[in-house]
C-alpha cells in the first residue's frame, strides 16, 4: 500500500474531498444543509453507511462476480440505508420527520459507490472502511460548513438556537431567505470549490480544450 | 493480498476458489446476498418496529398537547395526555360513535380504507379520499363541562400533506389554536407554518359569523367579514397559505366537521 492508514482518513477532508476535488454526492448536499443539525445527522449516515459499505465489499471483494458487481454493491448498500433510516426512526424521531426522504437518497449518493467501485472492490477490508469513513467525514465537513453559513444567515440560529434574533421573532436581523432554498448551496459549494482550489492550485483540473491562435490573414 | 489458498480443501474451499464469474457461481451469490440483505433488513425492521411506533405516537399527542396549550418542555406526555377523551366522530352525522375504539382508531389508516372512506369528487385541501370517521379529542372541566375539543385536519399545501390539529372553544366557533406536526413544506419559508409567532395568530379567531356562514379565511388581507375572521398570510410562502385556508375552510365546512359543531353548539354533545 502506497498509502498509509492515517492518509486514507485524512486525505479526503480536504486534499481529496468528495465533494469539492470530485464534485460527486452535490444533490444531497443542496438538500439537507438549510439547517445545521439535519446536515449533522446526515453526515453521520453517509459516513456510517459509506464506512460499512466499503467494509462489507471488500470482504466479498473475491467473490463478487464480474458481471453483477454494481448490483450486488447496490444491495449492501440499500440494506444499510434501510437500517440507518429505521434507526433514526427509532431514536431520533424528530430529526427523521425532515431526514427521512434525504436518507433513503443515500443509496444513490455517488460517493458510496464511487468508493466501493473504486477502492473496496480492490483493497482489503480494514483499508476500505477506514476510506470509507474518511470520505464520509469529507462529505460531512463540507455539509457542516455550507450548513453554518445557510442556517445562521438564513435562519439566524446555529443548531437551532438563535445568535442572530430574525425581524420574524422582534430581533433586529433580517434574513436571507435565499439562504434556506436549495440553489444558494451551489453559490456556496461553488465559492467553497474555488477557495479550496485557490489555496491548493494542484486541485485545478487541466483545461479540456485548448485555445487556438488564429493567424491573421 | 491474495486471498485464495494454494490447495483449496473440501467443497466449500474449491467453491471459494472457483472463479467468480462461472454462471452457478454468480447465481448463487446473487440469491445469498439478496437472502442475508432482505434478513437483515427485516429484523431491524421488526426490531425496531415498536419504538418507531411509540415514538409516532408520543408525538401527535405532544402535538395534541401544544394546541390545546398543555404542553411544557421535559414533561411527561403520556400522562398529560391522559386529561383528554378520545372519540370516534362520523363526520357526516356529526355524532359520536363506539363502532371503534378511541384509543387505536387510525385516521390515517381509515382514510385510504375504501369501506372507511369515500372518494373526493369536490376537494379543495386536495386529500383525494376523505375518512368517514374521525378521532376528537374533548378537554373537559373539573366539573365534566367541555372545555375545549380537539379535531384533526390534514390537506395539500405546496409540496406535502400537511396534518395537524386545530383546537376550538367548547362554543365550536372560537379557535384556541392550530397547529401541523407533519408536513414538508419549504423549510424558512411554508415552514413557518411551526412559527410560535405565526400559529398564536389563530387564537381568539372565529370560524363562522352571526350567520352561521364560515368566514375564517387566511390571506394577505382581511375578508369583508372582518378581521376576527382574518388570520394573516405567510409572507414568501403564498402556496402554503392557500392550501392551509383550503383545508382549514374544507374541514370546518359541511364535508368536515361542521354537522359535528353543529351538534357540540346545541348542546346535544
Amino acid at each position: 500500500m502506497a498509502q498509509t492508514k492515517r492518509d486514507l482518513l485524512v486525505d479526503p477532508l480536504v486534499d481529496n474531498n468528495p465533494i469539492t476535488l470530485q464534485v460527486l454526492g452535490i444533490c444531497s448536499a443542496l438538500a439537507v444543509t438549510s439547517s445545521l443539525q439535519v446536515a449533522f445527522v446526515m453526515a453521520l449516515a453517509v459516513t456510517a453507511v459509506t464506512g460499512f459499505s466499503s467494509m462489507f465489499i471488500s470482504v466479498l471483494r473475491n467473490q463478487i462476480p464480474g458481471s453483477i458487481r454494481i448490483i450486488v454493491q447496490m444491495v449492501i448498500i440499500a440494506s444499510l440505508v434501510i437500517i440507518v433510516d429505521q434507526v433514526l426512526k427509532a431514536y431520533a424521531y424528530e430529526i427523521s420527520k425532515t431526514l427521512s426522504v434525504f436518507v433513503g437518497l443515500i443509496i444513490t449518493n455517488c460517493i458510496v459507490m464511487g468508493r466501493a467501485e473504486a477502492f473496496a472492490m480492490k483493497n482489503p477490508p480494514i483499508d476500505s472502511f477506514i476510506d470509507g469513513v474518511g470520505n464520509g467525514l469529507g462529505y460531512g465537513a463540507l455539509l457542516l460548513v455550507v450548513g453554518f453559513i445557510r442556517e445562521l444567515f438564513g435562519a439566524g440560529s446555529l443548531f437551532g438556537i438563535t445568535i442572530l434574533p430574525t425581524v420574524n421573532n422582534g430581533g433586529w436581523y433580517v434574513p436571507n431567505g435565499m439562504l434556506l432554498l436549495p440553489p444558494s448551496a451551489f453559490f456556496i459549494i461553488g465559492l467553497l470549490i474555488w477557495a479550496v482550489r485557490a489555496w491548493k492550485p494542484e486541485q485545478v483540473e487541466n483545461r479540456e480544450y485548448k485555445i487556438q491562435v488564429v493567424e491573421d490573414h | 493480498m491474495s486471498d485464495t489458498s494454494p490447495q483449496p480443501k473440501g467443497p466449500i474451499g474449491r467453491f471459494l476458489a472457483a472463479p467468480p464469474d462461472s454462471v452457478g457461481k454468480t447465481i448463487f451469490i446473487a440469491v445469498t446476498l439478496c437472502l442475508v440483505a432482505s434478513m437483515i433488513v427485516s429484523a431491524t425492521s421488526v426490531a425496531l418496529r415498536p419504538l418507531q411506533e411509540q415514538n409516532k405516537l408520543k408525538d401527535k399527542q405532544a402535538n395534541v398537547l401544544q394546541v390545546a396549550g398543555l404542553y411544557e418542555d421535559g414533561m411527561d406526555v403520556l400522562e398529560g395526555f391522559s386529561v383528554f377523551e378520545p372519540r370516534v366522530v362520523e363526520l357526516e352525522t356529526g355524532t359520536f360513535t363506539d363502532q371503534f375504539d378511541a384509543a387505536t382508531f387510525d385516521d390515517r389508516a381509515a382514510a385510504s380504507d375504501p369501506e372507511l372512506s369515500v372518494a373526493l369528487a369536490n376537494d379543495p385541501a386536495g386529500i383525494g379520499r376523505k375518512t368517514k370517521f374521525a378521532t376528537v379529542y374533548l378537554l373537559r372541566n373539573e366539573d365534566g363541562s367541555l372545555d375545549k375539543v380537539i379535531l384533526p385536519i390534514h390537506g395539500y399545501g405546496l409540496w406535502s400533506t400537511l396534518y395537524g390539529f386545530i383546537a376550538l372553544e367548547e362554543n365550536g366557533n372560537d379557535i384556541f389554536g392550530l397547529q401541523f406536526y407533519a408536513h414538508g413544506e419549504t423549510p424558512g419559508l411554508g415552514a413557518e407554518v411551526d412559527n410560535p409567532r405565526w400559529k398564536s395568530l389563530w387564537s381568539g379567531k372565529k370560524l363562522a359569523d352571526d350567520a352561521g356562514d364560515l368566514q375564517i379565511t387566511v390571506a394577505k388581507t382581511a375578508p369583508p367579514a372582518g378581521a376576527d375572521f382574518h388570520v394573516d398570510a405567510l409572507a414568501g410562502a403564498t402556496l402554503t397559505s392557500v392550501g392551509v385556508d383550503n383545508l382549514v375552510r374544507f374541514w370546518m365546512g359541511e364535508a368536515g366537521f361542521a354537522p359535528f359543531l353543529e351538534n357540540l353548539k346545541s348542546g346535544d354533545i
